[in-house]
Parts: structure tokens; sequence; C-alpha cells
């Protein structure tokens, strides 16, 4: 079986968020890039599938500037056969619709059985890339999903929560699937597969080898941040003092006649 | 501007969250159509009669009984080339989430998820999205003949009109193949509870609650105040209670008129998911924690003295109305 995991590198979310120069984005100077936390759990599927079937491969593929290396050599020390890095200038200033249109360029040169994703891309959020990936490959995809099992002649079954809701969906292989948290435990790398991974080799692929910058550009000027802003520094609204029973009184009494929420 | 507007149906009812976003379109535009999908949903048209619509389509098929990814975006995109609207709007839903991304890659259009504020401008749509977990906040312009936005629930205001409108309705017919990958079972769970996501009070509990026992403590506080339960990662983590109440970068985001923290720290993951409230209760006994910075209203307390009180008050100030 053939396995492609698309894996995002992102600012570690611990990380204390300032903006560049000019408002546009945040500055990256001295900001820490970690795997975005969904791609660890599609990542650790794909390496389940492969742990019980030695003949399948699993490749890591990152879009981003140089960070999505780091991203890729830890998904190499965890256990993943081989990966590419698709290299751009910029990795933050890729909209949705160009970064699926690129890794689909590359995802639809092989022909994987299945491409696990995360959820959503920490930080910006989208949950778009794998719906996205769907249409342009024109394969089926499901998102959020927290068990994953292959059945018989090339179809799977997979579980996910929607609002107030437990779905079982069933399908027939290639397909793209969102993992959720609750999937699995992610593993940790071994000593043995951080040594391995240094002498691997990351294939590297940009826009113009794959001809396909004018394109991307084009759809890239659909979205633009026209500004980005830290929210006031907050200091705390009231805080109520006394004993247990008045700071109650006082809260049901601010909650119904200044906030209104009651 | 024509907006057509995806609206969502669960348990044989529009969801709330869709009638926002019907609300937020009749405010950008006069010329606004809705959608419904799925089997036996005919009825439906009329319970948007209080919106006055263009039109309403209905794509109303046995093959979309059960949900798909597949033939879920085929029947929205029939529609778009039908009513060829500059925007498509839904609430920001699983539902949305999965069928908006497939239909907006094939039309090359661009899209955005989450929106919190949105302005028409000539030729162009500007929308805020918060990002880096509520840390920062974005504007957007988004321009093309056609854009995707999904709002996220509770943001955007529920106006109806007070009179009835009899919208025209006009069924898309069209042909599905067998789907790719089909949902084959759905268990609803919590019975009667409120969908987190939606509901317009939460009340979430973290490690100061000291241990799952004390759940019924913060139950019967939603009891009384009618709130959904919440929860920090913590206590998800630890096994207190199931993930569908985790609040939160790696849970919902959540955007109630009131969410009442209890024993929460307020890190900055748990804050990404509920800091858009409008209004924030916090009740911790450490004067220094991150969630006062937060909160409108702070309590330095105890919450097995603050909550049952709290719960009390709640109940006589009912009683009294
Ligand atoms: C990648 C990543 C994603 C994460 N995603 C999420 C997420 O989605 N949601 C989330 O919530 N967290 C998330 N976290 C975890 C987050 O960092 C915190 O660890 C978590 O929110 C802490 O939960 P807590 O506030 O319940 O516990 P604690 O931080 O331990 O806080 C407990 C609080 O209770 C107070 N307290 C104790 N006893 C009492 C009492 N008797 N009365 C009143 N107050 C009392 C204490 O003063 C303390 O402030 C994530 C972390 C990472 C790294
Ligand atoms: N630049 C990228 N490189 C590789 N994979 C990506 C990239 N951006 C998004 N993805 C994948 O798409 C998922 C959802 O991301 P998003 O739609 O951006 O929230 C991520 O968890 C990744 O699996």
């Amino acid at each position: 079986m053939k396995i492609a995991v698309c894996v995002k590198s992102v600012p570690d979310t611990e990380t204390k968020i300032a903006l560049n120069a000019n408002k546009t984005n945040i500055d990256t100077n001295g900001v820490k890039f970690i795997t975005s936390p969904y791609d660890e759990f599609a990542l650790e599927e794909a390496l389940k599938i492969k742990d019980a079937n030695p003949d399948t491969t699993v490749t890591c593929i990152s879009l981003g500037s140089n960070e999505s290396k780091e991203v890729l050599r830890d998904c190499l020390a965890r256990g993943a056969s081989d990966s590419v890095h698709i290299t751009v200038d910029d990795g933050l200033k890729l909209t949705p619709l160009a970064t699926a249109k690129i890794l689909a360029k590359v995802l639809g040169e092989e022909k994987y059985d299945l491409i696990f994703c995360g959820q959503q891309g920490v930080g910006t959020d989208n949950s778009m890339i794998p719906s996205m990936l769907g249409s342009l490959l024109n394969v089926t995809s499901v998102n959020m999903i927290i068990s994953f099992s292959l059945l018989e002649g090339s179809k799977f079954s997979v579980k996910r929560e929607i609002e107030g809701a437990q779905e079982t969906i069933e399908g027939s292989l290639p397909a793209i699937l969102s993992a959720q948290k609750g999937l699995n435990e992610p593993r940790y790398p071994s000593i043995k597969g951080v040594m391995a991974a240094r002498k691997k080799e990351i294939k590297t692929l940009d826009l113009n080898t794959l001809g396909i910058s004018d394109e991307i550009n084009k759809i890239n000027d659909l979205i633009k941040i026209k500004a980005m802003a830290l929210p006031q520094g907050k200091t705390g609204g009231k805080t109520i003092d006394g004993d247990p029973d008045n700071q109650v009184k006082e809260l049901v009494s601010l909650l119904r006649q200044e906030a209104k929420v009651l | 501007m024509k907006i057509l507007v995806l609206v969502e149906v669960r348990h044989n009812q529009i969801r709330k969250a869709s009638l926002e976003s019907l609300s937020q379109a009749c405010k950008l535009s006069s010329q606004v159509c809705a959608l419904i999908i799925g089997h036996k949903v005919k009825d439906l048209a009329n319970s948007l009669s209080k919106f006055k619509l263009s039109k309403v389509y209905l794509v109303d098929n046995e093959a979309l009984a059960n949900f798909s990814n597949d033939n879920y975006a085929k029947a929205l995109a029939e529609t778009i080339k039908k009513a060829s609207p500059n925007l498509v709007l839904a609430a920001n839903t699983i539902m949305a989430k999965d069928i908006m991304p497939n239909v907006a890659a094939s039309l090359n259009s661009a899209m955005l998820t989450d929106v919190v504020e949105l302005k028409v401008n000539a030729g162009s749509i500007e929308a805020v999205k918060p990002v880096y977990s509520a840390k920062a906040s974005c504007t957007y312009e988004l321009t093309g003949s056609l854009v995707f936005l999904t709002l996220r629930p509770n943001v955007f205001d529920l106006v109806k009109s007070d009179d009835s409108h009899n919208n025209e309705v006009e069924n898309i017919e069209t042909t599905f193949d067998k789907p790719r990958s089909v949902v084959v079972e759905t268990n609803v769970s919590g019975n009667s509870q409120i969908e987190l996501s939606e509901a317009p009070i939460i009340v979430s509990g973290g490690r100061g609650i000291k241990g799952p026992e004390n759940w019924p403590m913060l139950q019967e506080l939603c009891n009384a105040l009618g709130a959904a339960l919440g929860a920090s990662r913590a206590v998800v983590d630890a096994g207190w209670i199931s993930h569908q109440h985790q609040v939160g970068q790696t849970g919902k985001t959540v955007s109630p008129q009131l969410y009442i923290a209890c024993g929460i720290s307020g890190a900055i993951q748990h804050l990404a998911g509920m800091s858009s409230s409008k209004v924030i209760v916090a009740i911790n006994k450490d004067p220094d924690a991150p969630i006062f910075k937060h909160a409108t209203y702070g309590i330095v307390g105890d919450v097995f003295e603050i909550v049952p009180r709290l719960t009390k008050e709640i109940k006589a100030m009912h009683e009294n109305n």
C-alpha cells in the first residue's frame, strides 16, 4: 500500500505572537516551529498501517519555508519511508487554495491509496486542505476521524464525532482522511530512528520545477491579508470581592443588570 | 451581491447557526437564496418564512438520506450553477467544512472558515477571523466572482422579520452516483444535551473541580442556567469526561453569551476556544490565574463554595420571575 501524509510546520502554540513591521502577518523571528499537532495523529495512523503491512510506504510531504525540513526530519525519525519538501520563500503568504493546488500537483504524480492529513493546521485553523485535495485529486475525503480500519476489498471504515452525534463512515480506497485528536497516541522517535533519519535524503521541489508558479501566483491573489492585529492588552474585568454569599449575589446582579445575559 | 446560504438540517430542524448565517446574508443583501440538502426536507422550506428570500432551493433526493461528502458537494455545486451567487455562506460546522472547500476548490474560488466579522465592499469582501489561538486577529480581503465563507456560530445576531414571506421554492433535479464514502451509522450522543458550539451559555470545569465525582455539581448549575457543559483538556486527558466536551484549540471553539470557567487556569490553548465569548466569568482560587485577565467578572474563591451558591441563586431568580 502507498500512503502519503501531509505535514505542516506551524508556530509553537506556546509562542508569544508579535506582528511584522507592516502588520500583515506575524513576525517569525525567534519563533519556534513545530509539527502541527493533528499531523502527528495523521502520521501515527499511517505508521500503524506500515507496522502491520511491512511492504507499505509512507511518504511525508510538507510545503513551506525552511522550517518544513525539521518537520520532515522528525517524520523520518519516527519511521516514515521518505519525504518531500516543496519549498516556497514565504509559507505564511500561501492561501489555502494555493496550498491545496501545490500539494495536489505533487500528490497527483503518484497513485496513493491513502492520504492522511491533520483536521486543522494549528495557527491559521483553516480546516480546508483535505476536502480541497479531495476535489482536486477526484478522491473521496472524510474529515475528523477518530478511528480507522481497513476492510476486505480495499474498503475502509472510520468514525468521527460531529455536533451532537458520532458517525460511522465507510468507503473505498483511494481516500483522503483528516485526523482528529483521539485517533491514536503518536509515538516518539527512537534514537536509532533519529540517527537513521539524519542520513536519509529529503527530496526537494519548488514551484518553478513543478511548472505552476504563474498559476499559483494568480490564485494566491484572490485572498490578501489586509491587516493583522493583536487583541487589546487585556487587563481583566471586575473582581468581585466579599464572602461567598455576597460574591454570588453581586455576580448574579451584574450578569442581569450590567451584562444583561441572564 | 447575490448570496447563497447553505442551510443545515439536524434532527429534522434547521440549525440555529444556519439561521444566523441567513440573518447576516439578509443584512448584507436583498438577493439572498437558501439551499436545503437532504431527503424528505421539502417541509423545511416553510420554516424559513421569517426571512425574505429570493428563492429556497431544495435538493431532495433519496441518495442524500445519509450524508456523503461526494453527493452533498455535488448538490451544492449544482445549485451554484443554477443560482450563480457571488457569495456562498454557511455556519462553520463540520458538514460545511466537508463540502464547502470541496466545491470552492473545484471552482477555483477563494474561501475562508470561521469568520467572526464580515463586510461587503465594491469588488471585494472583507472578513475577519481569529488566528494563532486567538492571540491575533486577521482581516482578509477576498476577491473573485465567487467567494465561500463559513461563519462562527453564536457570533452573528439572529434577526427574523415580523412578517411571514411566501418564498418561492425550486427543486433542483440531478442524479447522483454511488458515493465513494458514506455515513452508514449515526449514534446521537448525550440525548437532550445542548450542543456545545451553539449553546448560549456554557459552564466549564477544569482540574480545580478535583475529580469526576464533582460533575453533578456543575451539571446542576448547567440545568439551572440552561447551559451546556464544557471542560478543559486537562480533565479530558485525565479521563474525567469525553473529548466532546473539550473547549479549546484541540477541542471546540465556542462563542456563547456567557462562559463560566470553574477551576480552569486559562492556558492559552483553552483561551483559543472561548475568548470570543461575550461575557466570561472566572471562578478560581488563585488570584494570579491567567483566566482573570480575560474574565469580564472574576471571583477569587473556591468552586465548592461558589458553584452551589450560584446554582441556588439562579434557581431563586427563576422562581421569582
Ligand atoms: C498542543 C496543545 C493543545 C492543547 N489544547 C487544549 C485545549 O483544546 N483545551 C484546553 O483546555 N487545554 C488545552 N491544552 C492544555 C493547556 O495547556 C492546559 O494544560 C489546560 O488547559 C489546563 O487545564 P486546567 O485549567 O483544567 O488545569 P490547571 O492548569 O491545572 O488549572 C487548574 C486551576 O484550578 C484552580 N483550582 C484548584 N482548586 C480549586 C478550587 N477548589 N476552587 C477554584 N479553583 C481551583 C487552580 O488555581 C488552577 O488555576 C493544550 C496544550 C497543548 C500543548
Ligand atoms: N503547507 C502544508 N504542507 C503540508 N500539509 C499541509 C500544509 N497546509 C496544510 N496541510 C495539511 O492539511 C491539514 C489541514 O490544514 P488546514 O486546512 O490548513 O487547516 C494539515 O493538518 C496538513 O495535514
